[in-house]
């Protein structure tokens, strides 16, 4: 039997390293269904879970393996599903239902070119405003986009324990790509790994108020059997769990998913910047495209061009502070994306025409090579 | 005689979230009767309610959860199975009841309704089929039966309706029964029963949705009941082939399922993990 944690160096691919991340996270429930490219994650799972004490299902489809996780989580076990452009469109209702009812849990996106069937076996980063906003109603979500087999272990870590911290799902929203791109990574000893567990709930369970937030905002979490009778519901609730049809009921309820997200931005915000010091034009990218925008930003530096990136590891919440004191200094913006210009859009709004705001995008099904980036570079600063 | 002047108390106290009454049915809704049957099975059964769990879809049934005084979640709309089985996998010391409608249950969830079934996932399914969508205003439902009249059949339906015994039984359901809220006896004892068993329970209650469904069919609370005693027939281990609802030849009542079969659970940890596990965690 292998331990939960497999330190060492290995050569794997991006989608297994997510699995094993997901397992020195400490997940052990996961239902997903099969879906290219994501399927080896649950593939890999399937395999490891059992000997760690958990729980792999593949249910009948992603409606169902999102309710089985969100289910799993509210028994007191670290969950998580993956799953590609299809079933993140069929797992968007149930986000919703973790948003609203504040259950932690783990969603990885690993994209592939749409819209509909799209090109199943080939990257995109179509659906980063699919993550912000793919869900009914106005909320708030965490959404981080790893751009190496490496970094993909390391934030799926990271991924559970923001969600265990803030109670709230976090999408992994990462690529073809990486997803099957086979690099080294290192696994660390399982003591150097922080892992983060919900707030529970403790104290009288007459009294206890299941969503009263605790001292950081986030109300402590009650799991089922442990003998304080909570209601959970997707219905507009107060502090009691109970459903309240009232516009001030929903105010309340908003300030506080929203509020717990909004005031901890510090905390849930990682993005690195290379070269942006003395930077003039910054180009902003995340996933697979932060690696050839590196490249771009090597070459222009070496063409005596002063280029910067900005490496998004959380796209959502959005940097915005960090993109508008940029704005104040720099001579423009590229935000380099597989998509047709969605991240491009934030940058575009919080540079709030200072400066320019370009895009170097694609329809999908390949990356973006540096030499684009460059050519559009040049052609508009 | 130490005369206790105190008022008594409603039987189901404990399990009644008593700070949610009034309850959301309307006068002559059958929900509330299946709803007391289940809590009464709950507590007769002496099961550890520390260690019980309700689950319900969105309906006027899927609000049974939030008047249970257990663990209790609504989810979305056709997915309190799906829910329920992760919650019931993640923790197997969980019992899981599973308390919604028919158009929850069977029109948006019934894909999830057959895959539990087949797995034999450890859950009490009980279903309150009131043939038709009573929250929405009564809309046609999978089980509203030919040619009645709901807001989107003005006309009458147009097509047949679901056997749900027989969809349970042919799924894998290890427990399957049917009762009407007139035979709260029987129908307390099935689920009783259910709770007690492992494996996948399915019990179908129909009860009257006199707002919605009985108004447009001519039919009130009181005469929905008459047909309940006049109209149906007890008989246990009857086929499940036989159980389409027809008023005209009758319907048909009993436990017509109760066969043991490992559950998910079981053979999940029999087939997938690793035998030195499994005997480390006999020690333990
Ligand atoms: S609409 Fe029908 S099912 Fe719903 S509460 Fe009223 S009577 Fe009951």
């Amino acid at each position: 039997m292998n331990p939960a944690v497999l330190t060492g160096e290995h050569f794997m691919t991006g989608d297994v390293a997510c699995a094993e991340g997901a397992l020195a996270a400490g997940c052990r429930f996961f239902g997903g269904y099969p879906i290219t490219p994501a399927t080896e994650i649950a593939e890999h799972i399937s395999a490891r879970m059992p000997e760690l004490g958990g729980t792999f299902i593949q249910m009948e489809d992603e409606i169902a393996a999102m309710a089985s996780v969100i289910g799993g989580s509210c028994a007191g076990v670290k969950s998580m599903t993956a799953t590609s452009g299809p079933g993140f469109s069929l797992m968007m209702e149930n986000i919703g239902l973790a948003v609203c009812t504040e259950t932690p849990c783990v969603v990885v996106n690993v994209q592939r070119a749409g819209p509909s069937t799209g090109l199943p076996t080939q990257g995109a980063q179509g659906d980063m405003l699919q993550a912000r906003w793919g869900s009914h109603g106005h909320y708030e979500i965490i959404a981080l986009a790893p751009s190496s087999p490496q970094e993909i272990f390391y934030q799926t870590i990271r991924a559970f324990n923001l969600s265990e911290t803030y109670r709230v799902p976090v999408l992994i929203m990462t690529d073809e790509m990486v997803g099957h791109l086979s690099e080294r990574v290192v696994i660390p000893k399982a003591k150097a790994i922080k892992t983060v567990s919900r707030p529970r709930a403790k104290g009288r369970k007459d009294r206890f108020k299941p969503f009263e937030p605790g001292p950081n905002g986030v109300p402590p979490m009650a799991i089922a059997g442990e003998g304080y009778n909570i209601h959970v519901t997707g219905l507009t609730h107060d502090e009691m769990g109970y459903p309240a049809m009232t516009v001030e009921a929903q105010a309340k309820m908003m300030a506080q998913l929203v509020g717990k997200i909004r005031r901890n931005l510090d905390d849930i915000i990682s993005t690195e910047g290379y070269e942006l010091e003395d930077a003039e034009i910054v180009i902003v990218s995340y996933g697979v495209s932060a690696r050839t925008s590196l490249a771009a930003v090597e070459e222009a530096r070496g063409e005596g061009i002063k280029a910067g990136l900005l490496k998004l590891n959380t796209v959502w919440p959005f940097p915005e502070d960090q993109i508008r004191a940029l704005s104040e200094r720099v001579k423009g913006f590229i935000t380099v994306e597989i998509n047709l210009g969605q991240i491009h859009l934030e940058v575009e709004r919080c540079a709030c025409g200072k400066v320019p705001a370009l895009l170097a995008g694609h329809p999908g099904g390949t990356i973006i090579p540096p030499d684009r980036v460059i050519e559009i570079l040049k052609e508009g600063f | 005689m130490n005369q206790d002047k105190k008022q008594p108390g409603h039987p189901l106290d404990g399990l009644l979230r008593t700070d949610r009454i009034p309850h959301i049915w309307c006068p002559g809704c059958g929900i509330g009767t299946a709803f007391s049957s289940c809590l009464i099975a709950m507590k007769e059964s002496q099961m550890d309610l520390q260690k019980t769990v309700m689950v319900s879809g969105i309906g006027c049934s899927g609000r049974g959860a939030g008047y249970a005084n257990v663990d209790s979640y609504h989810t979305t709309h056709g997915r309190a199975i799906p829910f329920a089985t992760g919650m019931k996998l993640a923790n197997p010391e969980l019992n899981v009841v599973v308390f919604s409608g028919d158009g929850d249950l069977f029109a948006i969830g019934g894909n999830h309704f057959i895959h539990a079934a087949r797995r034999n996932v450890d859950l009490t399914v009980v279903c309150v089929n009131n043939f038709n969508y009573g929250m929405t205003g009564g809309q046609v439902a999978a089980t509203t039966p030919y040619l009645a009249r709901t807001t989107t059949t003005p006309a009458g339906n147009p097509e047949p309706a679901f056997n749900l015994p027989l969809l349970a039984y042919a799924s894998g359901a290890t427990y399957v029964a049917r009762w009407t809220i007139l035979h709260t006896r029987d129908l307390t004892e099935s689920i009783q029963e259910a709770f007690l068993r492992h494996g996948f329970s399915f019990i179908e209650v129909l009860a009257p949705c006199p707002i919605n469904y009985g108004r447009r069919n001519k039919e009130k609370a009181l005469d929905t009941m008459r047909v309940y005693q006049e109209q149906t027939l007890i008989k246990n281990d009857a086929h499940p082939s036989e159980l389409d609802i027809d008023f005209d030849r009758g319907i048909i009542l009993g436990k017509f399922v109760d066969v043991e079969r490992p559950t998910c659970s079981e053979r999940y940890d029999d087939t997938c993990r690793p035998k030195e596990l499994m005997e480390e965690e006999k020690a333990a």
